[in-house]
């Protein structure tokens, strides 16, 4: 089979013959290590003379195959480029993947050139209006930070409607103005061709600056404004492209007054139109996401589906469907991120940056590719260096303007290098590309204005794209901190909206803020009531989702340094007492899941290699063995017991118990971290009452078997289970734990004069010289702080513990006379 | 409304240079005041129930009482006061005034620091000069819609949120020492990543907008 292949690739052009020769060597090899290849290579040869009309084993058919079969082949070279641009670290901190993967399109199209002499690839628009754009464009709106977007909705608009308009007039006029002196010889284009070729590159391309600006990390207000513009002048676009290429087609001499108005009143229709659609789809779409609780495992796709549908249906009715996919993600984020379980809301999450990775990197290289074809290319100095030198100077001009008007009225003013910046990044890109190949072939000057089209986008894609880092860290822009959400900005954040709307309501102000609270207040009473599960509803307050993250986090780090550390170096660490667990978010370990769940709440993350920089990290690896330790060690007792008590019906999957059960864990160490160490002395004798008012507790208990005592520990877990929503996420049990459980720990932290029994902290914060002799000896000390010890797992000890784990780790590390263990009383 | 006169002039040249606000800015507010005592020249607290849209929000009581908090009004002492004149409304809203880039660097520290203060007041109920556990934890039940028995939650958010406040202040933490509450210069230490400048502002318009307001 393989060998056949290799024939086949023979006759075809050079590029799938390197390509085919890998394949089939992968598949020989697999072949004869599977067993099978007698039957494949025996009696292929042997089929072609006599039994060509009968069944035949193997054929090969090329053409059947050919479309689907080129597409993926080119799929598969441009994610293979990727991975060998990413093999050297210097080239890509340098070179905009933007820039590299131009590069590599026009090397593999020259060898395509030189193979066949066709130019058969090429970046048709179909293709890049319907299957490349729409996932760059709704991974934009399903990842953007709505707050810093509405919050600069003014100026955005500002530069994606006025200064797109400028752009594209001032290029053309001035284009026009100069080929009047033939400077660039005879061309034969009146005014409407030059006001064409200006609508079509004067708007700055969304791919293009997504690509180039996510590797420079600029900070958000910055990001936002230019990448918002990229995204919102697409109805300018859209309309003056139309507008002048009709104007074109029907000749200047035809056009009318009224359609100059027409123009003005599509651009309307096209913008606000297409918002709607968008708007619409998304509606749809949570309301369909609500009900899909049954159905989990497609769930995921209606995100896309529905999304792409809204494109579609802008692009049918001739709106903009770049706003309305846009808006669709806009909108719908915060209710399917309410909706969908957690699973699903990471498959989207992975699965977006996919499509949105792939389009971008499969459309660069088209860019490349597409250039390779002398069919298209013109040569014109004079008009190639003008329109470079308009374009650059214009959006300057632009920008400079837009901005001092907009300073007038904004509260945090865009400062002269912000100017530079938003000016230098003003990136032309394959929209361009598209949508000047789509223009009328007749068109005399049509092959100019390709050429030239290319010329500017290679040129702001490469030159500036390999610039503008050095210029961002040379006039110090301000960069985005990557940070972690803490509980207490939160908090105050949110009481900041409320106090300014409440003084913009008592001063009789309409403002920002007065017009956010009213639509908060909208939301929450009518659309989330309609669009967000029950449950969901609940849990869904932003404070109460950074509180579980944090402490899910807190969790996993936790666990995963003691676990990666061992119980060895934990007793020679600890005999160090400045050792640190209080605030393991500022430990080294930085868990590759606390990273993704930091990324869930990370709203300004636009960063589509986000999750590729992560994994570059050098602690990757650290982190994969704790995970596999943290696996291995932690949650097998849990399994264990509940298969035993047959409590599997009421589990969902292990992954949410587990989260949960390490958020109670957490829980439980935070509220007992945060009592400080008043210990030292009594330590003894305070635990001994501890110990003998926990066997009071459990003597009622002591008389049934331990099955019963179980239930009385998971009683939480069954609660939750018969809510609303089983598998909406652990904070509803936060919100319903069992009754004594919740006692516990409001004791535990009410009472000033409450002694934590086993508090970590109180061993750290004992200085040796503090702790007298009847504190626990170094080496215990280092068993109560490892995460296996039970000071987490008071709720669980009893099961844990008499359920005979096979864990050694657990077993090892808990010596009975363990003073905090409360086995003996559960086993009496 | 229509009948309240309006201010003399002496008086709006005082209130401007000690307030901030431009003239114009006075006088609207100033209407706004009359508007919402009825045309007395004392405001009590009843005069914010009149205002319908503070209604849905969460943290009104609060916000009402950081009004006739008579440490915002430049007394230091702690406690309330029953009515307060127009000077003192003006004071609190001018918490909220624009700072802008022309002033020194002392200037928007000092303003920065004010703003803050007006904060922690609000969080620091009895005026002991710390958020206590209990304190915090009332304001987060306040802050949580409140849809079920967010009790709970609340209290070990509170919980988590001061042991987040004491990890990143208490770094110097005596063995014994307990932690219990955050004292403003934390609470500086807490909010020193947040712009509050940029934040915490209301834009005052020139234009009159309450009747939209109503």
């Amino acid at each position: 089979m393989a060998g056949d292949r290799r024939r086949c690739g023979g006759g075809c052009s050079l590029w799938s013959l390197v390509l085919l020769l890998a394949l089939a060597a992968l598949l020989g090899c697999s072949a004869e290590g599977t067993g099978e290849p007698s039957r494949v290579t025996g009696e292929t040869p042997a089929g072609p003379n006599s039994k060509s009309s009968r069944y035949q084993i193997v054929t090969v058919d090329w053409q059947h195959v050919e479309d689907p079969y080129t597409i993926a082949s080119w799929v598969l070279v441009a994610g293979l480029a990727k991975i060998v641009f990413h093999l050297s670290e210097k080239v890509t901190t340098v070179v905009p993947e933007s820039a590299l993967l131009i590069v590599l399109g026009l090397i593999l199209g020259g060898i395509v050139w030189a193979a066949d002499h066709t130019a058969s690839f090429t970046l048709t628009p179909t293709v890049f209006f319907f299957y490349l754009l729409p996932p760059i464009v709704l991974d934009a709106g399903y990842f953007m930070p709505n707050r810093h977007f509405f919050g600069n909705l003014g100026t955005i608009l500002m530069y994606a409607v006025i200064g797109t308009i400028w752009n594209a007039a001032t290029t053309g006029l001035s284009l026009y103005g100069v080929s009047k002196t033939k400077i660039m010889g005879n061309l034969d284009a009146g005014l409407l061709e030059f006001l064409l070729f200006g609508s079509l590159i004067a708007a700055v391309d969304p791919v293009a600056v997504l690509a180039v600006f996510e590797e420079v990390h600029v900070n958000e207000m910055l990001f936002i404004i230019v990448f918002g513009e990229s995204l919102l002048n697409d109805a300018v676009t859209v309309v003056l492209y139309n507008v002048f290429k009709s104007f074109v087609e029907v000749g200047p001499e035809n056009v009318e007054g009224l359609d100059y108005f027409k123009g003005i009143v599509s651009f309307f229709v096209v913008s606000l139109g297409g918002t709607a659609v968008g708007i619409i789809f998304a509606f749809i779409l949570s309301l369909i996401t609500r009900f899909t609780k049954h159905v989990r495992v497609i769930e995921p796709g209606f995100v896309f589906i529905i999304s792409y549908l809204s494109y579609l249906t802008a692009e049918m009715l001739s709106l903009s469907a770049i706003l309305a996919i846009t808006f669709c993600g806009i909108c719908c984020q915060k209710y399917v991120k309410a909706n969908l379980c957690e699973q699903s809301i990471t498959t989207v999450r992975y699965a977006m940056k996919m499509l949105a990775s792939g389009a971008e990197t499969i459309i660069f290289m088209f860019l490349g590719i597409s250039a390779v074809n002398t069919e298209i290319w013109t040569w014109n100095t004079a008009f190639i260096l003008l329109t470079l030198v308009f374009i650059s100077f214009y959006r300057v001009i632009g920008v400079v303007l837009q901005t001092w008007i907009l300073n007038h009225y904004r509260v945090v003013q865009l400062e002269i290098i912000d100017q530079v910046v938003m000016s230098y990044g003003g990136l032309r890109g394959a929209v361009a590309f598209a949508l000047v190949v789509l223009l009328d072939p007749k068109m005399p000057v049509k092959k100019l204005f390709v050429s030239t089209t290319i010329i500017v986008v290679y040129f702001t894609v490469i030159i500036q794209g390999l610039t503008i880092k050095p210029l961002v860290n040379w006039l110090k822009v301000k960069r985005s901190q990557h940070k972690e959400p803490l509980l207490n900005e939160k908090l105050h954040g949110r009481a900041f909206d409320h106090i300014l709307s409440a003084i913009e309501d008592i001063s009789g102000q309409i403002g920002h803020n007065y017009l956010r609270d009213k639509w908060t207040n909208f939301d929450r009473k009518y659309l989330s009531k309609i669009m967000m599960r029950k449950s969901a509803q609940i849990s869904r307050d932003k404070i109460l989702s950074v509180f579980r993250e944090l402490n899910l986090k807190d969790a996993i780090s936790y666990v995963s340094e003691g676990e990666r550390k061992g119980s060895l170096a934990f007793i020679r660490s600890s005999s160090d007492v400045n050792v640190d667990f209080t605030g393991p978010r500022h430990s080294v370990v930085d868990s590759s899941v606390s990273a993704v769940l930091r990324e869930s709440t990370s709203e300004v993350c636009l960063d589509m290699q986000a999750i590729e920089n992560r994994t570059k990290s050098p602690k990757d690896r650290e982190e994969i063995v704790t995970h596999h330790m943290l696996q291995q060690h932690l949650y097998k007792p849990r399994k264990r017991y509940r298969l035993n008590y047959s409590r599997h019906k009421l589990v969902r999957s292990d992954g949410e118990k587990q989260d949960k059960e390490i958020f109670q864990r957490t829980m439980k160490k935070r509220l007992e971290h945060f009592k400080p160490t008043k210990l030292g002395n009594n330590y003894t004798t305070k635990f001994r009452n501890m110990k003998k008012e926990r066997a009071a507790k459990k003597k009622h208990s002591d008389a049934v078997p331990n099955g019963k005592l179980s239930t009385h520990s998971v009683a939480f877990q069954v609660k939750d289970s018969e809510a609303e929503d089983p598998s909406d996420g652990g904070i509803s049990f936060l919100i319903t734990p069992a009754s004594n459980e919740s006692d516990e720990i409001r004791a535990g932290i009410e009472n000033p004069s409450f002694s934590v029994e086993e508090d970590q902290s109180d061993f750290q914060m004992i200085p040796p010289w503090m702790s007298n002799e009847e504190t626990v000896i170094p080496s215990q000390r280092a068993r109560l702080q490892i995460p296996g010890s039970p000071t987490n797992f008071r709720r669980l000890t009893p099961l844990q513990l008499s359920s005979r784990s096979i864990d050694s780790f657990l077993l090892a590390d808990i010596p009975d006379e363990h003073p905090l263990s409360f086995l003996p009383e559960s086993s009496m | 409304m229509g009948s309240a006169p309006s201010l003399p002039a002496w008086e709006i040249r005082n209130l401007a240079h000690t307030t901030g606000f431009t003239s114009e800015q006075i006088e609207i507010l100033h209407r706004r005041f009359l508007h919402l005592t009825d045309g007395k020249a004392t405001m009590s607290k009843d005069c914010f129930d009149n205002i319908p849209d503070l209604e849905s929000n969460p943290i009104k009581s609060r916000i009402v009482n950081a009004f006739f908090d008579q440490r915002n009004l430049g007394l230091q002492s702690y406690g309330t006061v029953d009515e307060i004149t127009f000077e003192n409304f003006l004071t609190t809203l001018s918490f909220f005034q624009h700072m802008d880039e022309n002033h020194t660097k002392e200037d928007l520290e000092y303003y920065k620091t004010e703003k803050l203060q007006f904060l922690f007041r609000m969080y620091d109920t009895n005026g002991d000069g710390k958020i206590t556990l209990e304190e915090l934890r009332e304001i987060i039940d306040d802050l949580l819609s409140k849809t079920s028995n967010t009790e709970k939650t609340s209290s070990s958010i509170a919980d988590a949120a001061m042991m987040e406040a004491a990890n990143t202040c208490g770094g110097q933490m005596e063995p014994d020492q307990q932690y219990d509450g955050i004292t403003f210069n934390d609470f500086l230490q807490i909010m020193q990543d947040i712009k509050i400048e940029s934040k915490m502002h209301v834009r005052f318009l020139n234009m009159d907008t309450s009747a939209i307001c109503k």
